[in-house]
């Protein structure tokens, strides 16, 4: 094999590059933003007292979570406007990513208000806290410390999956490097600068969520 | 004078299952009652009662006077609302067997949540009253720390300073030691008579026989569901008239 690589054109490409890389990164904020707020309420609704609240959670996390996400992207993209529902396609795909996430977080948070012990709660109602105050001073502080790790590997599925807005013509990294992939014909060096792009990223964000995990997990009492 | 508590022919379901099937019993102002019986007797669940951690089904538990949980609208017992329910609990300070600590705060900020959440206290004057109860148990040095710095008798003690910085009326224990390293419980139970010293009142549950019998002004045996013998501790201890409390004497360790 004696193939020549030439990184030059695709280097020269690097402010793409990077603005594709930062439109990732803002789509998976502000989706797992989006998506924690829903998650939180679905986890909410899927331990109230109302059965049917409790089945409207269920159902939601199951429909979600057995599509693939890139259904829920073609779908709201290409289906809703005939509907009549035309979004542009960022906010259509931070819809779709949002959508997609708070099942995910909605898992996650479960997980996370069933690890508060009961005996917690109990301590709240003793000193004659009411149920809000429990759950705004208790519930939730130990139960964001607890999801937190799940949350950090959830950003960052969702980070990699900003890569299939490329297929609605969203200009994020992936979108680029085909861009760059077609002018240049720099096949090889085109994917290998994205992957290892994408690889710094998601690296850069998994020490960034330890050391928060560092201070903020709790350490079994 | 009213008795602090006051608890009348209280019946307590769990399904099917009954608790608890008439009690009655008073503790005056100051008084220390221990509630000694066999495990499953419903010890906890009649401490549970006191502060509406568990509702009952008949019967009246008054604090101060005050009938707790329930009232009555148009001859039908209604259970009250979420406010007065949490005003209620109020009343009473109770301690964990296991301590229950919120694991994300400080000592000190576990005893100023409710001073300031509940009591509507100013943050300065809460951290004021939290260090003068956490020096009282002897825990001001270690007021920044997590639960999960302490052990498990330092955690006990920041917990009774939780319960009586709220100044209740009555403090509840339900086996505050029985979770602990046996060279951990003397700590606790030294907090404890020292309260009891300075005329606190309070209902233990207990498994420690001879803390029961030193401390207490009143103890009460229970027995599935009912108190079979109450009185003062050296009446129960040396002269138990019940062959119940006579067994259950023989097989406790003092
Ligand atoms: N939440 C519950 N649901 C159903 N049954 C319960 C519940 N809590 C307690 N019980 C039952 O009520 C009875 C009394 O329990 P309780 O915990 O009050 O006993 P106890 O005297 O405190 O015992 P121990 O000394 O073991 O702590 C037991 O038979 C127990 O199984
Ligand atoms: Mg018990």
């Amino acid at each position: 094999m004696n193939y020549h690589f030439n990184f030059a054109p695709i280097l020269e490409q690097w402010p793409l590059l990077l603005s594709g890389i930062g439109l990732g990164l803002l789509l998976a904020l502000v989706s797992i933003a989006i998506g924690s707020v829903l998650g939180l309420v679905v986890a909410f609704a899927s331990r109230a007292p109302s059965r049917w609240l409790r089945s409207l959670a269920f159902t939601w996390i199951s429909i979600l979570r057995n599509l693939p996400i890139l259904v829920i992207v073609l779908f709201l993209f290409f289906g809703m406007p005939q509907l009549g529902l035309s979004l542009d396609k960022i906010t259509s795909f931070v819809v779709a990513l949002s959508l997609y996430a708070s099942a995910y977080m909605a898992e996650v948070f479960r997980g996370g208000l069933l690890s508060v012990p009961q005996g917690l709660v109990e301590a709240g109602q003793a000193i004659g806290l009411t149920s809000l105050r429990i759950k705004r001073y208790i519930v939730l502080p130990i139960m964001f410390r607890n999801a937190l790790p799940a949350f950090g590997n959830n950003f960052i599925s969702l980070f990699k999956d900003t890569s299939l807005a490329a297929t609605i013509a969203v200009p994020e990294l992936t979108f680029y490097a085909r861009k760059i992939n077609s002018e240049t014909f720099r096949v090889i060096e085109v994917w290998l600068v994205a992957s290892l792009l994408y690889i710094v990223c998601c690296y850069a964000i998994t020490l960034v969520l330890r050391a928060m995990e560092k201070r903020l997990v709790l350490e079994k009492a | 004078m009213t008795p602090i508590v006051e608890v009348r022919d209280l019946h307590k379901r769990f399904g099917e299952l009954e608790v608890l099937k008439g009690i009655d019993f008073t503790v005056a102002e100051g008084e220390v009652v221990s509630i000694i019986g066999a495990s499953g007797s419903g010890k906890t669940t009649l401490l549970r009662c006191l502060n509406l951690l568990e509702e009952f089904h008949r019967g009246d538990v008054l604090i101060g006077g005050e009938a707790i949980g329930y009232h009555l609208r148009r001859g039908q017992r209604v259970r009250i609302g979420e406010r007065e329910v949490a005003r209620q609990r109020a009343m009473t300070g109770m301690v964990f067997q296991a301590f229950n600590l919120f694991p994300h705060m400080s000592a000190l900020d576990n005893v100023t949540l409710g001073l300031t959440k509940v009591r509507g206290m100013p943050r300065p004057q809460a951290v004021e009253l939290a260090d003068h109860w956490l020096d009282r148990v002897g825990m001001l040095k270690r007021r920044d720390h997590r639960p999960s710095q302490l052990s498990g008798g330092q955690q006990q003690r920041v917990a009774i300073a939780r319960a009586i910085a709220m100044s209740p009326k009555v403090m509840l224990f339900d086996e505050a030691t029985s979770a602990l390293d046996p060279e951990r419980v003397g700590e606790v139970l030294e907090t404890i008579r020292s309260l009891a010293q300075e005329g606190m009142t309070m209902v233990l549950v207990t498994h420690e026989m001879r803390f029961a019998r030193d401390v207490s002004d009143k103890v009460v045996f229970m027995e599935d569901g009912r108190i079979a013998e109450q009185g003062p501790p050296q009446r129960l201890f040396l002269n138990p008239e019940s062959p119940r409390l006579q067994a259950f004497l023989k097989t406790s360790s003092f």
